[in-house]
């Protein structure tokens, strides 16, 4: 294909990911070593209570902010280098409460509470859904041909729904006697209440989570599944291993290119996670690092939106996600030299 | 050999079957519960035995309900519906009794049982059963609990019709402008070797695992400056982005670009290069051989990853609650109005039924388009 038709077949697409991802990436990476703030004049005023003859005058100083001919208040963008990264990080105080072992007082400022969270949810939900998924798989391989796509049918229920709402449905079931909270109460006879303390509602964020990619994970696995070299089965039975060995050794070894590619895509994902915090509603406890970016980028009640904060906590934010992705771009550069692009 | 000594005991067949029982049950109840909750009153809604959650004694009380009677007759019709959906209708289709042209038979036959169902089920139906059921006795009294006063509230009184067209525009573009884009560039993707359109698929990969909320952090302040950096341009009308829902659907459509143009080009790959190496030299033009012999054959997967820029579009939380403003709002971030006031268990009923109106769409989604769904999920895995 020649270069000109090449540019014509991708350039629309090109531009659209220069300009709204490209772009902004460098827009907010810049934001975040600025701070805009309207300009204020100082001025005098002379403010007189009301009196009859010897009126008390007071001159008072007043900051106004500076308005353009428009009538809008004109705003001056000053670089502050790393002043917004300090705000957002808190170093002084981080430090102060880790040489003290004081792991409460860490917690008590945003990113590293939300960094805990989001590193903690990420590398736990990980194992559950993967063994999860892979049981789903090995089952539904395992059942009767008839029943495998109404099965799929419910198990891709889970990971098509609207994430927001799948978490507010689970939401729904625990909160306040909700019906799963009441089955709990009785069984255990106790009061419970599972929105009072974080540990809680982040087990049934990661809860959410897992039911929600387990599918993504079963349905792949079980295509995978369906590649199984039945010879190799047979010999391994004929070596003696047993079912455990022949699942350890034959299945899950034929499936590591996709417990991998499933591990990365789960990692990339729920290192974003977000709509768990919205359908719990846990910000008063728990907070992921987007959900304090998008804190961020919420108008105030004085309708500002502390842009430069939120840009450098979304620039720290990128950090994690360069992290995980170099063992992938390890993989695809690899890849490409063996002249085989995945 | 084979049969016999992969054989499985009964006890891990009987294991296996009941986990795959309790996982269909996990995975479908809190969908299951959050429907029955939606068509109580909020009494019977919140209330902590399960049973009253299902029948709704309030509800019944109240006189809303259904009779047994009533069940037996809805159940029976809509069982009819389906199996003249499933048999009948493919049948008569493929005979050809309803014309020669297959797709327009397919319309004509659907729509024929779509609107009888409805006249029937809504229409002859509860004519019917008011004459009965007064004259059945115990069967034609009211049984289980029933009203639909919270979808009421929710689509007429709430307005959720305003925001339910806000979706389907927002999530109508992002189809269409992610597949017009995308299928041109995942086919010359597919069919180039070279430099640049390996770091652009790495970008691409780069891109898929940006926070939404980064892009976002970068979108905002230009969006809401730009009637001034626009009115350059475009004079004084220039608009601004804040709040519009084409701004968000090209940020929707961008940020979906790097999955589509991946997905696109590995459907594409399967295309054999003969196909359209064979119209070249017929003396088509690359855009010629695109048009009269790839777009022919690249449906299956055109529908695919369209779906899955639908479930983005419809879906997004982050984005549109950030970049539309109250008038303009999607279905997804409106619930959120409606559950976080939580004044009273009537209003948390309400966002209920709120969220069973987003569900039920992605429900016939998935029913519908099953088969593609599963082949769009392992087409990047299988290769990869």
């Amino acid at each position: 294909m020649k270069f000109r038709t090449f540019v014509a077949f991708v350039g629309p697409s090109l531009f659209m990911m220069l300009v709204f991802i490209a772009y902004p990436l460098v827009a907010v990476l810049i934001q975040s070593f600025q701070i805009e703030q309207p300009v204020y004049d100082t001025v005098e005023v002379e403010v007189c209570s009301p009196g009859f003859v010897n009126p008390i005058c007071n001159v008072e100083q007043k900051s106004v902010p500076r308005l353009d001919e428009n009538g809008n208040i004109i705003t001056n963008t000053s670089w502050v280098g790393f002043q917004s990264y300090a705000n957002v990080l808190e170093f002084g105080r981080a430090w102060e409460s880790v040489k003290s072992f004081d792991f409460g007082g860490l917690q008590s400022i945003d990113f590293w509470k939300a960094l805990r969270f989001t590193l903690t949810f990420t590398f736990i939900t990980l194992p559950f859904a993967l063994v999860l998924g892979m049981a789903i798989a090995l089952t539904i391989n395992n059942a009767t041909p008839v029943v495998r796509g109404p099965v799929i049918f419910i198990s891709l229920l889970p990971f098509i729904i609207t994430p927001v709402i799948g978490a507010l449905s689970i939401n729904w079931l625990f909160r306040g006697d909700g019906i799963i909270t009441s089955w709990l109460e009785y069984w255990l006879g106790r009061d419970l209440s599972f929105f009072a303390q974080a540990w809680t509602i982040e087990t049934l964020m990661m809860t959410y989570r897992v039911w929600h990619i387990a599918p993504f994970a079963a349905i792949i696995f079980y295509a995978g599944l369906q590649t199984v070299n039945q010879d190799t089965l047979d010999s391994a039975v004929v070596d003696g291993a047993n079912r455990w060995q022949r699942l350890r050794y034959v299945v899950v070894a034929h499936l590591m290119p996709l417990i991998i590619f499933v591990s990365i895509i789960h990692l990339m994902d729920s290192y974003r996670v977000f709509e768990e915090v919205v359908g719990f509603s846990s910000q008063s406890y728990v907070i992921s690092l987007q959900w304090m970016t998008y804190e961020f980028l919420i108008p105030d009640d004085a309708g500002n939106r502390a842009i430069s904060r939120a840009s450098a906590s979304a620039m720290l934010t990128m950090i994690g996600v360069v992290i995980i992705l170099i063992p992938l771009l390890r993989r695809t550069w690899r890849d490409h030299k063996r002249g085989a692009l995945i | 050999m084979t049969s016999r000594t992969l054989r499985q005991p009964f006890s891990l067949r009987i294991s296996s079957a009941g986990f795959l029982a309790l996982w269909c049950l996990v995975a479908a109840f809190p969908i299951f519960w959050i429907t029955v909750m939606s068509v109580k009153l909020p009494v019977d809604s919140f209330h902590g035995n399960a049973l009253n959650v299902i029948f709704g004694p309030v509800t019944r009380d109240a006189g809303k309900g259904f009779s047994i009677l009533d069940i037996v007759f809805g159940l029976s019709i809509i069982g009819a519906a389906i199996y003249l959906a499933i048999r009948t209708l493919p049948n008569t289709v493929e005979s050809g009794k309803l014309g020669p042209n297959i797709s327009l038979a397919w319309i004509i036959g659907a729509g024929a049982l779509v609107l009888s169902f409805v006249v029937v089920f809504f229409g002859i139906m509860p004519l019917v059963l008011d004459f009965l059921n007064p004259a059945s006795g115990a069967l034609g009294k009211t049984a289980v609990g029933f009203t639909t006063e919270h979808y009421k509230t929710v689509w007429i009184d709430r307005n959720f019709i305003n925001n339910f067209e806000n979706s389907l525009i927002v999530t109508a573009g992002v189809v269409a402008v992610s597949l017009t884009v995308g299928t041109l560039a995942g086919y010359g993707l597919a069919r180039s070797s070279s430099q640049l359109s390996f770091w652009i698929l790495i970008a691409a990969l780069v891109f898929r695992a940006l926070p939404h909320s980064v892009l976002v952090a970068g979108y905002l302040p230009v969006f809401i400056r730009s009637a001034e950096w626009l009115a350059p341009i475009l004079g004084d009308n220039a608009p601004t982005l804040y709040g519009k829902p084409f701004a968000v659907i090209a940020v929707l459509v961008a940020i979906n670009q790097p999955f589509t143009i991946w997905m696109l080009r590995s459907f594409f790959q399967n295309i054999p290069r003969e196909l359209d190496e064979a119209a070249r030299v017929d003396g088509c033009s690359h855009f010629g051989a695109f048009r009269r012999v790839i777009m022919p054959v690249m449906w299956p997967g055109v529908i695919t990853t369209g779906l899955f820029s639908f479930l983005l579009g419809y879906n997004d939380f982050l984005v549109t609650s950030l970049l539309l403003d109250a008038q303009n709002q999607t279905m997804v971030p409106a619930i959120t109005g409606l559950f976080n006031r939580e004044t009273t268990t009537t209003d948390q009923v309400v966002a209920v039924a709120a969220a069973v109106s987003i569900t039920a769409p992605l429900f016939f989604l998935v029913l519908v388009f099953q088969r593609q769904i599963v082949s769009g999920l392992t087409a990047g895995a299988v290769k990869g």
